[in-house]
């Protein structure tokens, strides 16, 4: 098959390549931000990856007089691929900073790496565990949507203001179904609110009839749905149908167009905490998060068609913002590609202040790894099928 | 929990007993007469619903190119398996089967699908499109392998299921969809509503069921089956192709899986990947079924549908221990009854 000659023509060539491509790269290290991003694009926190993976298309390519190059790669919701993706990343594409991932468990994996190669990690998934409380397995990773301890402080806020005394939790029965069954606990208890009901379900489950009537036998004043997208509808629609006649309150998870597209006439009404991203268009032009947030949904309205932005995305965005702001205090520290220059990066993430962002705005410190406060939720409700800002 | 509670238990228990106890039948069917386990038949359930849901949305679901490319992979390698024995006649057979067929679907729902079909329209569409590639998947997978052993075929399965969930996301994305039913009919008796689509779901797998022991028991197709299920070689030796039973046991799992996605899909919302589970617990039934007997899978289908009601009302956060528990005093019950190992064939 092969002969001596275009063996030796292959080996030339290969090498040739190799030279070439290390030539590249170190002219290109000098000038270049190289950010990692890992998404689950594909797997179960799929609808949040791909609005996610989106969304870095449409992020700045040049900023402070640096080149931005990203490289993004799908790690199917799975911890030990989103690991495997990361070290890929260092290793070959010397990354300055990495962005990931959608789900919490892959999220946390990726802060180990970050602590062992020392690249700063930014992490797209919300439970409040990842960041909180502070050690020093977790100083290298940075979380960029709100806390769900904020959502739920702003479900039980809103609970108290409409009067409910008791409360029925159904939520998933996985890590996101335990952290908002032990957030709302707390919240509830702090509000003086009863939680009568704690039921769970599958997010593939079919039928969620038995959960629902123990619910419903509890006589609850307001039901908490505990689930992201669109398997969050299940449990709403079930109620609505054995007539169920309290107040309904569903999860920042659930604030996707899907969940409207197939909840239809049974969610008009529902309460639910989302960041002010989703509502960009009504809130107030005083609040500065208006024009961030807006300018995001513009740019990627104007590639992926209009309507098309949701609040996952917009995490995306955040991270690479919460990064961008950084960048000065990196630059100071070292040139892109140098380890003095990620340490550097490291420590502007934890100065962040008053960073505006598509979700709020952020004040991050060497305790606080996240920097969203109350200015980072709004409440929301469904009416006529599209989402209506409370006040 | 009081009487009316139950009640509603039973009947939803019933209802998604229907649908496992459609799967556990047709999982018997396959794995008795070509040895596979076939772990896609959730993909179909989920792909039926889809396509369905897709149609009635009034868009041309992503499943009809599958069908398309499928067929023609399934052109190929039927082309392939067959190079010493083809003549003009038999080509001409084959691209009808599995090149023009898909074209003609694939035409009828570009023509209908703005026209904007009605329920019933949609979902014989949704029918013809998901059904041929359950017999294309056969002749492209597991007929080249068909001798090989279960263990084999088994895996073989697996990356089948892990290629149509994966094309499943690809398709139709990772929302899930909900679909208008037959009927939004409630009946009231007494204390406990029924919804008309539940009737629908547990009419049609009953006629279904009484459909294929009629197919079994009275035609030639029906008996060549049973006699490739009972002995390969003794079906081959009397003259019935087992190729050929191999596929029909695929068209007809394709359908029910097809048929009972369609169903369902007006009563819960489906996922891409919804169909793993469903299947799965059609499988457990179909395992205390012996992977042999109809009756006893589908009453132990409807035993699952309860028994996961009312795991659900009680212990919710382990319901799914629960179902998947259950098939533990079973297999010890089959290890105990049959000593020592079990040949194939």
């Amino acid at each position: 098959m092969a002969t001596p000659r275009s063996s030796l023509l292959l080996t030339a060539l290969t090498l040739g390549g190799i030279v070439f491509g290390a030539f590249t790269t170190s002219a290109a290290a000098a000038d270049t931000l190289r950010i990692g991003v890992s998404v689950a694009a594909t797997g179960p926190a799929a609808s949040l990856g791909i609005p996610q993976r989106n969304t870095i298309a449409v992020l700045p390519k040049k900023i402070d007089g640096l080149d931005v190059e990203y490289f993004v790669l799908d790690d199917a919701t799975d911890a030990t691929k989103a690991v495997a993706n990361m070290r890929k990343l260092i290793d070959e594409n010397n990354i300055d900073a990495m962005i990931g991932s959608s789900a919490v468990p892959a999220s946390a994996a990726m802060g180990t790496v970050g602590l062992e190669k020392g690249v700063p990690v930014v992490a797209m998934a919300a439970a409040a565990a990842l960041i909180q409380p502070m050690t020093p397995e977790k100083k290298w990773l940075f979380k960029a949507p709100q806390n769900d301890s904020l959502m739920a402080d702003a479900i039980a806020d809103d609970m108290v203001k409409r009067h409910v005394k008791t409360l029925g939790f159904i939520g998933f029965n996985d890590g996101y179904g335990d952290s908002w069954l032990a957030e709302t606990e707390r919240a509830a208890a702090a509000h003086g609110i009863k939680v009568v009901a704690k039921e769970r379900y599958a997010r593939t489950d079919t039928s969620v009839t038995g959960q629902t009537l123990k619910i419903m036998a509890a006589h609850p004043d307001a039901v908490l749905v505990g689930a992201a997208g669109t398997p969050a509808v299940l449990p709403q629609k079930t109620l609505h149908e054995r007539g169920y006649k309290g107040l309904y309150y569903q999860t920042h998870g659930a604030a996707i167009p899907d969940f409207l597209r197939v909840g239809g006439k049974d969610v008009e009404g529902t309460f639910l905490p989302v960041g002010p991203v989703l509502v960009a268009a009504q809130l107030p032009d005083s609040n500065p998060v208006k024009a961030v947030a807006l300018d995001y949904i513009h740019r990627y309205e104007a590639v992926y068609g209009p309507g098309t932005a949701t609040a996952f995305g917009a995490h995306a965005a955040d991270a690479f913002s919460m990064i961008a702001a950084a960048l000065p205090a990196a630059l100071k520290a070292g040139k892109p590609g140098t380890p003095a220059f990620r340490a550097g990066l490291r420590d502007g993430l934890e100065n962040l202040h008053e960073l505006v962002l598509c979700h709020g705005i952020a004040n991050t410190t060497a305790q606080d790894h996240n920097g969203l406060d109350a200015r980072g939720r709004v409440m929301v409700t469904i009416q006529d099928g599209t989402w209506k800002l409370l006040p | 929990m009081d009487f009316s509670i139950a009640l509603i238990l039973v009947q939803d228990g019933i209802v998604n007993g229907a649908i496992y106890a459609l799967l556990a039948l047709s999982l018997v069917l396959v794995f008795t007469v070509t040895r596979v386990v076939f772990i896609p038949q959730g993909e179909f359930v989920a792909y039926g619903a889809l396509t369905y849901a897709g149609l009635q949305a009034g868009q041309v679901p992503g499943s009809v190119g599958l069908l398309c490319v499928l067929g023609a992979a399934a052109f190929l390698a039927s082309l392939w398996a067959e190079r010493h024995q083809l003549g003009a006649g038999r080509v001409a057979r084959l691209a009808a089967g599995t090149l023009l067929l898909p074209a003609a679907i694939a035409g009828l729902a570009w023509l209908v699908v703005p026209h904007h079909p009605g329920v019933v329209v949609s979902a014989l569409l949704a029918l013809l499109i998901v059904t041929p590639v359950a017999p294309y998947l056969y002749r492209v997978a597991f007929r080249p392998i068909a001798h090989a052993s279960v263990l084999v075929l088994l895996i073989v399965a697996v990356g089948v299921h892990l290629a149509l969930t994966g094309l499943g996301l690809v398709f139709f994305g990772p929302e899930g969809s909900r679909a208008d039913g037959f009927t939004d009919a409630i009946f009231d008796f007494g204390t406990v509503s029924v919804a008309g689509q539940s009737l629908w779901v547990v009419g049609l797998a009953a006629a279904l069921m009484a459909g294929l022991s009629l197919f079994f028991g009275r035609t030639l197709t029906g008996k060549a089956l049973r006699a490739t299920a009972v002995n390969r070689v003794g079906a081959r030796l009397v003259g019935i192709g087992i190729e050929r039973s191999g596929e029909i046991a695929f068209i007809l799992a394709g359908a029910v899986g097809a048929l009972s996605g369609v169903l369902i899909v007006s009563l819960t919302t489906i996922y891409y990947d919804t169909g793993f589970l469903i299947g799965l617990k059609g499988f457990t039934a179909a395992i205390v079924g012996g992977l042999a007997s109809y009756p006893v899978a589908a009453l132990a289908a409807i035993g699952v549908g309860v028994l996961e009601s009312f795991a659900s009302f009680w212990a919710s956060a382990f319901k799914e221990v629960i179902v998947f528990t259950a098939i533990i005093p079973v297999l010890l019950w089959f290890s105990l009854r049959h000593h020592g190992v079990e040949d194939e064939e």
